[in-house]
């Protein structure tokens, strides 16, 4: 009886959607493992590259950055990094932070300083690749 | 007042520690210690597109002994976590989730992270000329 009337209740869309009172499914699930995939090797580059430029000048550290690969990886490892932390950081912040308004307010603060560390590195990149 | 009968999970101050609690709760821990890392990442590019004093200033920083604890601690939380992302990644595929294998693929992300952190450091410092 019970379980008839809660399916009566639902409107056609909610069980087509499947989704039930969490709101959503695996699309944070799926975020997390995509970006965490584009990083292994994103992250290997990096660290090999950057071992290779200890003890170079900033000249031959420009030189690396505006080379066609270094560039377009380094704006591939900045977006997927922070990408990647956002998701992270904010499954954090869900399971520690229980009042309503400072969870809220620390899940958006958290986010746009994301946004704002994402543009700061890609204008640097395209700064030095673009030659200025 | 009646205690009530039914088994109750021991509390995690007196929770027996363990390989594969202790190494979950490290891959959360090196994730958030990657995001502030992240921004070193990304003010140290910053500094060099403003121009060649910023990137002295970082350089001096990162040379320094505070600077290269930092460095240390982000390039050993970062192979950790990339190493424990892969073990999290085969576990995704329902590859090597009994529990024999949980603590040999536990014993060899800590092996793992540990080499490449020696590697990483001997060859960087031999480049540096220490």
């Amino acid at each position: 009886m019970a379980t008839r009337m809660r399916s009566q209740m639902r409107s056609p869309l909610g069980r087509v959607l499947g989704l039930g009172s969490a709101k959503e499914g695996v699309e944070h699930w799926w975020r997390q493992r995509v970006t965490a995939l584009a990083l292994v090797p994103l992250v290997l580059w990096f660290v090999i590259a950057v071992i290779g430029l200890i003890g170079a000048d900033r000249a031959a550290m420009v030189a690396w950055v505006r080379s066609p690969i270094s560039s377009m990886l380094l704006v591939l490892l900045i977006v997927a990094t922070f990408y990647h932390a956002a998701l992270g950081l904010q499954v954090v912040i869900e399971d520690y932070i229980h009042g309503e308004a400072v969870r809220l307010s620390a899940l958006i603060v958290m986010r746009l300083l994301c946004v704002v560390f994402v543009v700061r590195g890609i204008l640097a990149v395209l700064k030095l690749a673009l030659g200025a | 007042m009646i205690s009530d009968p039914r088994p109750l999970s021991p509390h995690l101050q007196i929770y027996r520690w363990q390989l594969t609690s202790v190494l979950s709760i490290l891959h959360r821990m090196s994730g958030v210690a990657l995001a502030v890392g992240a921004i070193l990442l990304v003010s140290w590019l910053g500094a060099a597109a403003d121009g060649p004093e910023p990137f002295a200033k970082m350089q001096w920083f990162l040379g320094s002994p505070g600077g290269l604890i930092l460095l240390f601690g982000w390039s050993v939380a970062l192979f950790y976590h990339t190493c424990n992302g892969i073990r999290h990644l085969c576990w995704d595929t329902g590859r090597g989730l009994e529990l024999k294998n949980v603590y040999a693929s536990g014993w060899t992300v800590i092996a793992a992270t540990a080499a490449l952190t020696i590697v990483a450091w001997v060859v960087g410092l031999n480049r540096w000329g220490l």
